[in-house]
C-alpha cells in the first residue's frame, strides 16, 4: 500500500494552508498518554472551541450552500451581514426585529422567495411569500397587520400565471387577516431569472406582554412541535420530477398565527421560544435554541409526527427528514409545567391537530441536540454543512 | 413502513443486545470493521453503539463511494467540466467532495454547467435533450452502482447517443478489503461484509478473507437489526472456534450475486491495472476503466485531463483511521483543520465517512450522552 507510482504530483495549498493554521491555533496539544477517555475530553474539548471561535466565510465565490439555512448560511450572515451592519441587538437572531416606535411595539420581518416549481400540490409561490412572511412575525408573537410584495419578473414569464400566483397571495392575505399595501415590479432580461422570485417584508404588532426568543430556553422546559415534519420539501421534490415517485403528498403551507395566538393565550407567559421549522427543518431549529440558551436539547425520535410518505421518499433519497422544511410547522419551547395545557392549545386548533411533546431541555451538555433514537440508541443531531434541497421555498 | 419497523424494533434490539454481551468473553476486546459506508452511517444515525458493550469496537472502513476518489481524480473532472460545450452531471453527494484546487459546487458558483442526477439514466436523457452539448457522467462507487454505469453506456450505444460520455472512477471492494489486510499493523477480528455490493458479487468472493487470513465475514443488512445481528454471528463464529463467510442479508444477497449485472460491467468495462485511493495510496487492479470497445463513450480518451496527483496532506491520517489503528479523534487534524465543512481526508468528506459520523453523531462522549438522555 501507499506505494508511491510515478506521476505528476502536486499539493493541495488550501488543505496545507488549513492544517498550518489548525496547529498554530491549538495551543493545547493533546499528551500522549495512556489515559484514553482524558485525551479524547480535550480533543473534543479543543472542537468546542475550534467551533466557538468567529467564522469566516473561505470560498472566492457564493455557492448553494450559502443558502441553505445550515453552517454555510449561518457563516456567511455572522461574517459578512452582521460584521458590516452591526448586530440589531446583544441576543441572538431572531425572526424579525422588534422596534420601538413610539407607544406601539411593532416587528418587522422580511423574507424572499425562489422556490422551484412555482406551483405545487398544496400551494404556489404566491401563498407561500405571504405565509412565510406572515409566520416569521407570529413566532416572533407579533399579530400581522401589513405587507408589502416585491416581484423580479423574468422577461418572456406568462401573465396568466403572475395573475395565478397574485389572486393565491391574495386569498392568502385574506385568510391571515393581513393587508398587501405596498409593492414594486422589476423585470429582467430573459436568462436572468427563473420566471418569477417574489419578496416579502411584513409589520406586525405586539399585542401580548410576551418576550419570546430562542435564547430563553432553561432546563425543565418541554419542545413541541405543531404537526408532521418535512412535508413541504418532500412535496416540492416530487413536484420537479425529476424521481419518478408518486406519492399523494401536498406542501404544508399555511399561516401560522392564529394557532400561535392561541397557544400564547392558553399559557400566558409560560411560552419561552417559537420558531417555524422552514429552511433547515425541524433539526435546524432545535440547534438554534441548544446553541442560543446554551443548553442541551433531547428529542424522542418516535415522539416527531411524521407521515409515511414522507418517511418513504426521504429513505429511498438517503435525506433526513428532520432537515426537510415544512412551511406550516413552528416549534415552541414552553416552561415544563405547563406543557400539558400547551399541547391541548394546539391540539384544539386545525393547524395544530397532530402537535407532539416531542423532546425537553436539559443542562448539559450545553448548545447540543441529542436524538433518542427509535430503536433506543442515541446521537446527536447537528447543523447541515451541504444542501439536500436547493430553492425550496 | 413496512420492511422497515421491523428491522428498527428497539424490543428485539435490547434482545439482540443481550444475547451479543453474554457471546463476549471479559477481558477480550473485539474489532470488527464495517466495510462499507452504508453500515457506518445506520450505525451512527440509530446510536447503535449504546447497544454493544464496551470491549466491541466498530472500525469504519474504506466503503464509502466519494471519500475514496482522490483528488486529482476531481480536479479532472472539473477541468472536463470547465469545457464550454459540457454539462458535467454527478450524484449530489460528489458535489461538496474537494479536489486539488475545488470542488463540484465550487466550479458550479464559477460558471461551471455542472448538474445533480439521481441516475445514469437521467445523464443520457440530458444528453439526448441537448444534442449540441457534450454530456459527461461522474460515475463512481463500487460494484452497487457500477452496473447501473454500465447499463446506461449500453443504452446509450444501441440508442446511438454520441455526446454522451463516462468519466469512469468506479472500484472494486475486494482489493481494497485485501490492502487493510496485508496491512503490518492490522488489529481486526473481523468484518461485516458489505451487504449491497454483495448483491451484485455475490458471497463468494469473500471466501479468501476466511480461509487465507483466518477473519471471518458476515455480509450484513443496512438496518439497525441487521447490524446487531451480524455483530453477534461473528461472535458466535469466534466462540466457536469457525471462521467462515456467513450471509445475514440473505433476503436480498444471493449466494452467487446477480449474473447479468456482473455481464454488463464486463462488457463495458476493464480492470485497471492500478488505481489512487484516498487514504489507501495506490492499489493494483482495484478499479474499472471503461473496455476499448466503448472507447467512444470514455471522457478519459475524448478529453485531454491534466491527470495531475494531489497528495493528501502529511498531517492527514486517513490510512490509519481507516485501518483501526486510530481512532477518528485521534488524529492531528480531527475536528480542527479537519471539519465537514472543509474536509481535508477522506474519512470526512461524506456523512459515510468514519471522521465525518463520528464529527455529526458521535462527537460527545458516551458517557455525557448517556446521562443526558436517561429518560
Amino acid at each position: 500500500m501507499n506505494e508511491e507510482r510515478v506521476v505528476p504530483q502536486r499539493q493541495a495549498e488550501w488543505a496545507e494552508r488549513a492544517v498550518r493554521d489548525a496547529l498554530r491555533e491549538a495551543s493545547d496539544p493533546v499528551p500522549a498518554g495512556p489515559d484514553r477517555p482524558g485525551r479524547e475530553q480535550q480533543v473534543l474539548h479543543r472542537i468546542e472551541r475550534a467551533r466557538s471561535r468567529r467564522p469566516t466565510v473561505r470560498e472566492e465565490r457564493i455557492t448553494l450552500a450559502h443558502g441553505a439555512g445550515g453552517k454555510a448560511t449561518q457563516t456567511l450572515v455572522e461574517a459578512i451581514f452582521l460584521d458590516a451592519y452591526g448586530s440589531p441587538g446583544q441576543g441572538p437572531l431572531e425572526d424579525g426585529a422588534a422596534l420601538p416606535l413610539g407607544p406601539a411595539r411593532a416587528v418587522l420581518t422580511t423574507d424572499s422567495f425562489v422556490v422551484s416549481p412555482l406551483f405545487f400540490p398544496g400551494g404556489d409561490i404566491g401563498d407561500l411569500a405571504v405565509n412565510g412572511t406572515v409566520n416569521d412575525l407570529a413566532v416572533c408573537g407579533a399579530t400581522p397587520r401589513y405587507l408589502s410584495a416585491g416581484f423580479i419578473l423574468e422577461e418572456g414569464f406568462p401573465v396568466a400565471d403572475l395573475r395565478r400566483i397574485v389572486s393565491s397571495m391574495a386569498s392568502a392575505a385574506r385568510a391571515a387577516g393581513v393587508s398587501i399595501v405596498t409593492g414594486d415590479t422589476k423585470v429582467v432580461q430573459r436568462g436572468k431569472a427563473d420566471g418569477c422570485y417574489i419578496n416579502t417584508a411584513g409589520v406586525g404588532l405586539l399585542e401580548r406582554p410576551v418576550a419570546l426568543s430562542v435564547g430563553n430556553a432553561r432546563p425543565g422546559d418541554a419542545i413541541l412541535l405543531s404537526g408532521p415534519i418535512g412535508e413541504h420539501g418532500t412535496a416540492i421534490m416530487i413536484a420537479r420530477g425529476d424521481l419518478d415517485i408518486e406519492a399523494d403528498l401536498r406542501s404544508d403551507t399555511a399561516a401560522l398565527s392564529e394557532v400561535v395566538a392561541r397557544l400564547l393565550d392558553a399559557v400566558p407567559g409560560r411560552v419561552r421560544a417559537l420558531r417555524d421549522a422552514t429552511r433547515g427543518g425541524v433539526a435546524t431549529v432545535l440547534n438554534e435554541v441548544a446553541g442560543a440558551s446554551r443548553a442541551a436539547i433531547v428529542v424522542d425520535e418516535s415522539a416527531i409526527p411524521i407521515r409515511p410518505e414522507v418517511t418513504g421518499a426521504s429513505e429511498l433519497l438517503g435525506i433526513d427528514p428532520l432537515y426537510v422544511a415544512c412551511e406550516g410547522r413552528f416549534v415552541a419551547v414552553v416552561d415544563g409545567g405547563y406543557a400539558e395545557p400547551a399541547l391541548r392549545a394546539l391540539r384544539g386548533h386545525r393547524l395544530g391537530a397532530e402537535a407532539a411533546i416531542i423532546g425537553q431541555v436539559r443542562a448539559d451538555p450545553p448548545g447540543l441536540v441529542l436524538l433518542r433514537t427509535g430503536i433506543g440508541g442515541t446521537r446527536i443531531v447537528d447543523l447541515l454543512v451541504g444542501d439536500p434541497l436547493p430553492r425550496i421555498c | 413502513m413496512r420492511f422497515v419497523d421491523e428491522y428498527r424494533d428497539a424490543g428485539r434490539a435490547r434482545a439482540l443486545a443481550g444475547q451479543i454481551a453474554a457471546r463476549c468473553r471479559p477481558g477480550r476486546e473485539y474489532k470488527f470493521m464495517e466495510v462499507c459506508g452504508g453500515h457506518t452511517h445506520t450505525i451512527y444515525k440509530h446510536g447503535l453503539e449504546d447497544y454493544l458493550p464496551e470491549n466491541v469496537t466498530l472500525v469504519h472502513g474504506p466503503g464509502c463511494p466519494v471519500c475514496v476518489i482522490p483528488m486529482g481524480r476531481v480536479d479532472d473532472a472539473i477541468h472536463i467540466a470547465e469545457q464550454p460545450d459540457v454539462i458535467m452531471t454527478s450524484f449530489g453527494d460528489m458535489m461538496r467532495v474537494p479536489g486539488g484546487q475545488s470542488s463540484f459546487l465550487d466550479a458550479k458558483a464559477a460558471g461551471a454547467d455542472i448538474r445533480m442526477v439521481y441516475s445514469p439514466l437521467d445523464a443520457l436523457k440530458i444528453a439526448r435533450q441537448n444534442p449540441h452539448r457534450r454530456v459527461v457522467f461522474m460515475a463512481i462507487g463500487f460494484e452497487t452502482t457500477a452496473p447501473s454505469t454500465a447499463m446506461t453506456v449500453l443504452r446509450a450505444a444501441e440508442q446511438g447517443v454520441d455526446n454522451f460520455s463516462v468519466f469512469c472512477n468506479h472500484v472494486t471492494i475486494i482489493p481494497a478489503i485485501k490492502a487493510i489486510l496485508d496491512s503490518p499493523d492490522l488489529r481486526l477480528d473481523g468484518f461485516l461484509g458489505p451487504g449491497h455490493v454483495s448483491t451484485v458479487i455475490g458471497c463468494r468472493p469473500y471466501d479468501f478473507i476466511a480461509r487465507e487470513h483466518g477473519k471471518p465475514l458476515v455480509v450484513a443488512g443496512f438496518e439497525p437489526l441487521d447490524i446487531l445481528q451480524s455483530v453477534h454471528m461473528l461472535l458466535g463464529q469466534l466462540a466457536d472456534g469457525r471462521c467462515e463467510v456467513e450471509n445475514q442479508y440473505a433476503r436480498v444477497v444471493p449466494e452467487d450475486g446477480n449474473p447479468i449485472a456482473l455481464a454488463a460491467i464486463a462488457r463495458v468495462m476493464r480492470l485497471r491495472p492500478y488505481f489512487e485511493w484516498r487514504g489507501l495510496g495506490f492499489i493494483p487492479y482495484s478499479a474499472l476503466g471503461m473496455a476499448d470497445e466503448y472507447a467512444a463513450f470514455d471522457a478519459e480518451r475524448l478529453f485531454e485531463v491534466p491527470g495531475i496527483r494531489v497528495a493528501d496532506p502529511k498531517a492527514c491520517q486517513c490510512g490509519e483511521v481507516l485501518k483501526g489503528v486510530l481512532k477518528p479523534w485521534e488524529c492531528k487534524v480531527f475536528g480542527t483543520a479537519c471539519t465537514p465543512e472543509t474536509p481535508i481526508g477522506t474519512c470526512m468528506v461524506s456523512a459515510e465517512g468514519a471522521c465525518a459520523a463520528y464529527y455529526n453523531f458521535g462527537r460527545f462522549s458516551r458517557e455525557r450522552v448517556r446521562e443526558a438522555t436517561r429518560v
